[in-house]
């Protein structure tokens, strides 16, 4: 569980190639890391296959920053 | 050119006579084929005559459940959906004025409906591949109308707005969508008409024929290849000559 953060920053990291600090926990996917649109559902896209979960389209819109992300995938599991 | 080796292609309405000859085309060239269709036995007596690469996946497309999981279906046989033909297409013609609701459902639902479900079905592996060919066979109807039609024209006008509209979204991700629209084609659909409808037909054909499928098949073949990359959100005219759009 408590790796959570550490998978998901290393997704964020390796799609929207940013640096590693960057990725903070209020750091917004598209107006911080630079995602489009079409990012940001790829992202989601990684999450539920990296955390074998179902991420459903009204949900995956209130995941905009990487503490959401995080925060989703927690309550989830 | 035009080499498919290791790609997938789902093409629906593949027991018809142009969906039947764009998936020997497409087989041809090294595709891997998903023959989707209403009528399991001409699909089967299709595969069986393409032999190796050739999978058959019944579908109706009305049934909207079905829809939905054809893209799986084919991708777990396959492995892999990489190249995507929705060819598939009813008509249920009548005057507008006479026109039921239930006729115009029914066209708008497997012609366009269908085509939006396993245009999205696809899209996910194909956004991980970073490579994809969707192609929707339109019709010059969409693009010049046709008494008695307005609903499949509505459709077939319906789709190429759509796969514009996807090839914006997803031109970055190394996916093209286009359409292919059809004039007056050799098919079953077209040996209803009769003698004095296919001399009229032929008039405003400046070609003076009428195209074949395996010309149709031609066009989605260079549509689906990577030396197509660069050309997305297109429409490919292929009629003769009879409306230059």
């Amino acid at each position: 569980m408590s790796d959570i953060p550490d998978r998901v920053r290393k997704i964020v990291v390796e799609h929207l190639g940013v640096e590693e600090d960057k990725v903070t926990e209020s750091a917004s996917f598209i107006d911080d890391l630079g995602a489009d649109s079409l990012d940001t559902v790829e992202l989601v896209m990684a999450f539920e296959e990296e955390f074998g979960i179902e991420i459903p389209d009204d949900a995956a819109e209130t995941i905009q920053t990487f503490g959401d992300a995080v925060k989703f995938i927690k309550e989830a599991q | 050119m035009f080499d498919l080796t290791g790609k997938c292609a789902l093409i629906t309405g593949a027991s018809g006579g142009i969906g039947g000859e764009i998936a020997k085309a497409l087989h041809a060239a090294g595709a891997t084929v998903g023959l989707s269709g209403t009528r399991e036995a001409p699909l089967q007596a299709l595969a069986d005559e393409l032999g190796e690469r050739a999978f058959v996946l019944p579908c109706n497309l009305s049934d909207p459940e079905a829809v939905t999981a054809l893209p799986k279906q084919a991708a777990d046989a396959m492995g892999s959906v990489d190249i995507l033909v929705n060819n598939a297409g009813i008509t249920r013609d009548n005057l507008f004025m006479r026109m039921s609701d239930d006729e115009w459902q029914s066209v708008i639902d497997v012609n366009l409906t269908a085509t939006y479900k396993l245009c999205k079905g696809v899209l996910r592996g194909m956004m991980k591949a970073r490579w994809g060919r969707i192609v929707n066979i339109s019709s010059i109807v969409g693009a010049t109308g046709n008494p008695g039609q307005g609903n499949y024209a509505a459709a077939k006008a319906g789709m190429v707005g759509m796969t514009k509209s996807l090839a914006y979204e997803v031109a970055s991700r190394g996916i093209t969508a286009n359409a292919v629209a059809p004039g007056f084609i050799e098919t079953a659909m077209t040996d209803k008409l009769n003698d004095d409808q296919k001399a009229g037909i032929l008039n405003q054909v400046p070609a003076g024929r009428m195209g074949t499928a395996q010309e149709i098949a031609a066009a989605v073949l260079y549509l689906s290849s990577p030396e197509s990359a660069y050309v997305t959100g297109a429409t490919l005219h292929v009629n003769g000559g009879m409306a230059m759009l």
